[in-house]
């Protein structure tokens, strides 16, 4: 039986490289990024937007992979965990979340790291607050949120001495 | 998935045509809500037609007469790119509200009204500024209320081949503001088990002159309760005055009991809401006087 | 003996050794691996909370382009009574291999009836729905009450407690202990409260769903990859669940993103590897998020009636206490321990306690954080604080007078070796928390709380590498940052740098057994075998330099990773370079069943603010205390401690398991099963107690599970102080708070 592959090819910035893929006009792109292109630091909790593991940057804008169609980034620049770090070297919010202890088991960690660094572009010096409300949609089951918290606010900390410097 | 086509047309005429071949066709902006109907079985579309690569469903437009926001505008973009929350702080508030982060930097407020959930942040805020919906399809362009266009649980009153464009709101009059107030078990991440949008007008004196109370997530529709803002009008918002409001949207609530709020709850919290809604829209036009 | 009793390394806070791949995105958890040609599994599930299963048809299935393979509970053996496992860890093969799938009775909704495996996940879901299972419905019990009535349906006709009359019941288990005379006790108290508290059944809540990939080669040996607390309880169960030796079962760990107890056991994995076998492919299987909370083991809830009587002078004389839990479909046999843990905090010469569980058509519950402990202690704690306010005396006064200490024995009489409660509630009663005014309208709590920790098996091999680093494998999955604990450890034996220690999960055939990371043990039995192991190096380096400069063994000492004699030295790297020329390779292996465990004890401090008119709470402030013996690494130890909490409050607040009228679950999913979110918390405090555990080489205690046990009494008292109504069933979500206040 020969049946057209009903698959669709897309263009677009991945992690700053252009990219190419092929896929279903239905497919997630948690789903492609995992599957497609390998970059499985993009975890799927839940599939339905509850959970956050799945965050991601399309045009800067912080979203849940599982809630967009890979079909949709023709053309957009995405940005997933695996691009976060720039030739090596940690974002502030990585390496403060290692100093602080930040992570048990890690799963959220991905998401956690790309929604705070989405935080930070957007507002540099959030309170204590401002920064729970803003990764109230990034679950983590393992550390209470206490350490994570703590860790973004150093790194918003840092980086605004960074700034000034 | 049952997904067969993805289509991102680039203009309204395009976009109506996609709607309108016989095709199961459902419109994408943030797909929040239609990406989960689909993986949880509740939504089959063979054709998905973005909306977002048309100019007039994502612009958002300010000026001295109204504000026009693009029925798929992202909520983030309306908060955080836009003079919106600055015309209604109360809008804002419940825009804010709705998921996450990561919600809000896809959902709009046109598709939170047209899914039509009975519990949506954005409805009674709408409804409350006097929203109008902006509408095209076959047969031209019409407007209608927000309070007219839920017409049921999930349901609105968009006919075949018919496109949510804008949701128009007339600027508010001077001592005019607004105020979105809602109760969830959590601080953020649930549904509304009540919500309540208002927006009052004052006098010099601190006399109404104005109000529009509407109640969500207590009914099979958001609800503008008339009888809540006849009992504000013409008051100092004294307490007598907030109480009438109080009981009439309370009597207005006919909710049900679910894994979310017994109806005995949600009758009660909502009128708490109404309650707390009034002050905080009063507290804002003071403060934006003095 | 603590045999070392300074520290040059333990107790630091370095990066984990593990770090860097998670925060990157590089770790690879149960569905990151991809094998090649593999192909994908689908279960079928029943969509009746209680029937008979006539037939299953899956022909159409079969006919399917790219269906590769079938199965239902017909390709897995009759489980017959065998048990796996022993002691506390065992388990009955009928009450595991129906939650992998039924054999004939569905005994809860969604419970696995058949699987199928296609060559694409679309595929595998479009043959599942072809397969035709014809059902006979029956009536359906989901509460525990109903289901000991007379008129429930029985889920087990075969089935009865020892001792109890031989006529079909729910009642799964009925254990009762009693030490001195209780009913006397008594008579003779000034003061005697009795009341009645409940928890709901809850999930463990863990982000990443259970995935697995599953690969039989052509001569019948598996090859499983899977997310789990422990590959090798996975080569166990899954080995008996398909009747495949379990020598042929190799297990892989990926990283693990959270388990709390919920992955100690199987789902898929069975599943995928029959299917696997069938097909002649590797199979991948993750499960859907709706399906983790339908499906499997869920926290058991409970009732718990407490009776304590006191003396005036606030001294504890006698207690009872009445736990009925609810097991669902099959035993997991949650009701030993409230009958022995439910009084361990406090000195009690006469007390009886009872556990009882039930059978529901709800999933078999499993392990979740000092298992049945939160449940009974709700009641107990909260009873506690209850009859402090009846004596007016101080909540942590009235638990500092009647506190367990060294030599006090437990329910099962054993005495308990040096234990820190007396001390955490000394350090709470001095704390800034406890000692700050409680602010407007909020309402302060208090409570203790206790685990036993397990010791079990664990094993460790240590390969000194050729540069002077050192290779440590274990088989303890890292779930909370472990591996920096073992480095740290071994680090402290051996005097190397911190940085040169690689610690791995080896597979299951390439390492010792080790039991599950669960029953906070890790640091301490998994700890022990790479302390032992690494001693044993420490011991053939001296030895060899020994020989080397031609002096006896027992004059070389070791310190700052080398060893010395006189003017002589030779480094752990001189001598990791020369292996060969010395000795050979150096390798060292330990294995041990610990039998140094110490139980942990914690205080918490919790104050909460109800909106009296909305009835939601939020937790204003929260203080852990709790002794660990030795905190190896104290921001992981912090860490448990925070977490705990916070699904302790979690539980207090909004999670609960609801079922329709059907059976089925109404909120299979985060948006309804509501875990706390990061606003939802304050930042949570915390103050690691070190009463070292004697038995131990470091003092170390297990930290992982006690942080779940105080919270819910703690919780419930701050909501009364505030609110003004006091509330003896959990969750105290807003409308059951508004409810009471409209009431009261």
């Amino acid at each position: 039986m020969n049946k057209p592959l009903n698959k669709m090819a897309v263009q677009a910035t991945i992690n700053g490289e252009q990219t190419a893929f092929l896929c279903s006009p239905g497919q997630v792109l948690a789903e492609v990024l995992r599957d497609e292109m390998e970059l499985i630091g993009t975890k799927i909790g839940c599939n339905t937007g509850d959970c956050g593991a799945c965050s991601v940057l399309v045009n800067d804008r912080l979203v849940c992979a599982c809630l967009v169609l890979a079909a949709e980034v023709e053309g957009q620049a995405v940005q997933t965990i695996e691009g976060i770090a720039e030739g090596g070297v940690l974002h502030p919010v990585q390496q403060k979340l290692l100093e602080h202890a930040g992570l048990q088991c890690g799963i959220c960690t991905p998401g956690v790291v790309v929604a705070a660094k989405a935080l930070l572009e957007h507002n540099p010096n959030p309170t204590e607050e401002q920064a729970r409300y803003w990764l109230a949609g990034n679950l983590c089951r393992c550390t209470g949120y206490d350490k994570i918290i703590r860790a973004v606010l150093d790194a918003a900390q840092q980086m605004r001495e960074e700034a000034a410097a | 998935m049952s997904i067969q086509e993805f289509v991102a047309p680039h203009s309204l005429s395009e976009a109506k045509g996609l709607l309108s071949d016989g095709a199961i066709a459902s419109v994408l902006a943030g797909g929040t809500d239609l990406l989960v109907g689909v993986r949880l079985g509740t939504r089959s579309p063979e054709r998905v037609v973005d909306l977002k690569q048309i100019p007039e469903l994502t612009a958002i437009h300010v000026d001295s007469e109204s504000v026009q926001i693009g029925a798929a505008a992202s909520a983030f973009s309306i908060l955080h790119n836009s003079d919106v929350p600055s015309c209604f702080p109360g809008l804002a508030e419940a825009l804010d509200l709705i998921g996450s982060t990561q919600i809000q930097g896809r959902c709009s407020a046109g598709g939170n009204l047209c899914n039509a959930s009975p519990a949506a942040d954005s409805i009674p805020a709408l409804i409350a500024n006097g929203a109008q919906c902006l509408i095209t399809g076959p047969a031209g362009d019409h407007q209608m209320s927000v309070e007219d266009f839920v017409v049921g649980p999930s349901k609105n009153a968009l006919k075949e081949g018919e496109l949510l464009v804008a949701l128009i709101l007339p600027r508010p009059s001077p001592q005019t503001a607004d105020a979105y107030l809602r109760l969830t078990p959590r601080t953020e991440m649930d549904i509304a088990v009540a919500g309540v949008g208002v927006s009052l007008t004052l006098d010099g004196n601190g006399t109404c002159t104005a109000a529009r109370v509407s109640i969500g997530a207590v009914a099979p529709t958001a609800l503008l309760v008339e009888a809540a803002g006849a009992a504000l009008v013409g008051t100092q918002l004294e307490a007598t005055a907030i109480e009438a409001a109080v009981a009439a949207s309370r009597e207005a609530a006919c909710p049900i009991s679910d894994k979310r709020g017994t109806a005995e709850y949600r009758t009660h919290v909502v009128g708490v809401l109404v309650a707390r809604a009034v002050a905080q829209a009063q507290a804002r036009i003071v403060e934006a006087s003095s | 003996m603590n045999a070392y009793q300074e520290f040059s390394i333990i107790g630091s806070r370095p990066v984990r050794p593990d770090g860097l791949d998670k925060v990157t995105g590089r770790a690879r958890y149960g569905a990151d691996l991809n094998m090649q040609g593999q192909i994908y599994g689908h279960i079928v599930r029943s969509p009746h909370a209680h029937a008979v299963i006539q037939s299953i048809d899956c022909s159409q299935a079969l006919a399917m382009e790219g269906v590769l393979a079938v199965m239902t509970g017909e390709d897995l053996p009759v489980p017959g009574d065998s048990v796996l496992g022993s002691g506390e860890g065992a388990i009955a093969l009928k009450d595991l291999s129906p939650m992998v799938m039924s054999q004939g009775k569905v005994l809860f909704h969604a419970q696995a009836v058949a699987a199928v495996a296609a060559t694409s996940p679309e595929l595998a879901a479009q043959a599942a729905a072809l397969i035709e299972v014809s059902y006979q419905v029956l009536p359906a019990v989901t509460d525990m009450h109903e289901a000991l009535s007379a008129e429930a349906p029985i889920l087990h006709e075969d089935r009865f407690p020892d001792g109890f009359p031989e006529e079909p019941t729910n009642l799964a288990a009925h254990i009762s202990l009693e030490v001195g005379e209780p009913d006397a006790a008594f008579e003779r108290a000034d003061v005697v409260i009795e009341q009645t508290y409940s928890v709901p059944m809850c999930h463990q809540g863990y982000i990443e769903p259970h995935a697995c990939v599953a690969r039989v080669d052509a001569a019948g040996r598996v090859d499983l990859w899977c997310s789990t607390q422990g590959h090798f309880t996975v080569a166990q169960y899954t080995a008996a669940l398909t009747g495949i030796d379990v020598g042929k079962v190799k297990v892989t760990a990926s990283e693990i993103g959270g388990g709390f107890g919920g992955k100690t056991t199987v789902y898929l994995e069975p599943v995928a590897v029959v299917l696997a076998q069938k097909a002649g492919r590797p199979v991948k299987m993750v499960m859907d998020r709706g399906d983790v909370f339908r499906v499997t083991g869920p926290a058991p809830g409970a009732q718990t009636r407490v009776k304590l009587g006191a003396m005036r002078d606030g001294q504890l004389v006698a207690a009872e206490v009445e736990c009925v839990m609810d097991t669902g479909a099959y035993n997991g046999n949650p009701a030993g321990i409230p009958a022995f843990m439910a009084t361990a905090c406090y000195k009690l010469t006469n007390a009886r306690s009872t556990g009882r569980a039930v059978y529901t058509n709800k999933p078999k519950i499993h392990a979740y954080r000092a298992p049945s402990v939160p449940q009974v202690t709700l009641g107990v704690e909260l009873a506690m604080t209850e009859l402090a306010a009846e004596l007016e005396m101080d909540p942590l006064a009235f638990r500092l007078k009647n506190a367990v200490e060294e030599g006090d024995a437990n329910m099962m009489g054993a005495p308990y070796n040096r234990i820190g409660l007396r001390e955490c509630l000394e350090v709470a009663s001095a704390h800034a928390h406890y000692k700050a005014p409680v602010a407007e309208g909020e309402g302060r709590g208090v409570a203790a709380g206790y685990w036993i920790n397990a010791g079990l098996q664990s094993s460790a091999t240590l390969n000194v590498l050729s540069d002077g680093h050192l290779s440590i494998l274990t088989g303890s999955p890292d779930i909370g940052g472990s591996r920096a604990s073992m480095a740290l450890m071994a680090a402290e034996v051996l005097g190397i740098p911190f940085e040169h220690i690689h610690p791995q999960i080896a597979a299951t055939d390439a390492v010792g057994h080790c039991d599950v990371t669960g029953g906070s043990r890790t640091t301490l039995a998994t700890g022990q075998a790479v302390i032992q192991a690494a001693e044993q190096c420490v011991a053939e380096m001296c030895r060899r330099a020994a020989a080397e400069w031609e002096v006896e063994t027992g004059v070389v000492t070791w310190s700052q990773g080398a060893a010395h004699y006189g003017e002589h030295s030779l480094t752990f790297e001189a001598l990791a370079r020369r292996a060969g020329t010395m000795g050979g390779p150096l390798t060292f292996s330990s294995s041990l069943t610990a039998s140094s465990a110490a139980p942990s004890f914690g205080v918490h401090i919790c104050d909460a603010k109800v909106d009296k008119e909305t009835g939601r709470t939020t937790i204003t402030r929260y203080t852990v205390i709790q002794d660990a013996g030795k905190a190896i690494h104290p921001a992981y130890v912090e860490g448990q401690m925070q977490g705990g909490a916070a699904q302790g409050i979690g539980w207090a607040l909004n999670e609960e398991y609801l079922y329709d009228e059907n059976g089925a679950l109404e909120n299979p999913g985060f948006l309804d099963y509501r875990i706390p979110v990061a606003s939802d918390l304050p930042f949570i405090d915390t103050v690691i107690v070190e009463v070292p555990n004697p038995l131990h080489p470091f003092g170390v205690k297990g930290v992982g599970e006690v942080p779940i046990v105080p919270p819910m009494p703690a919780v419930a008292e701050a909501v009364y102080r505030s609110a003004g109504v006091r509330l003896r069933d959990m969750p105290l979500n807003p409308p059951t708070i508004v409810a009471a206040l409209q009431e009261g």
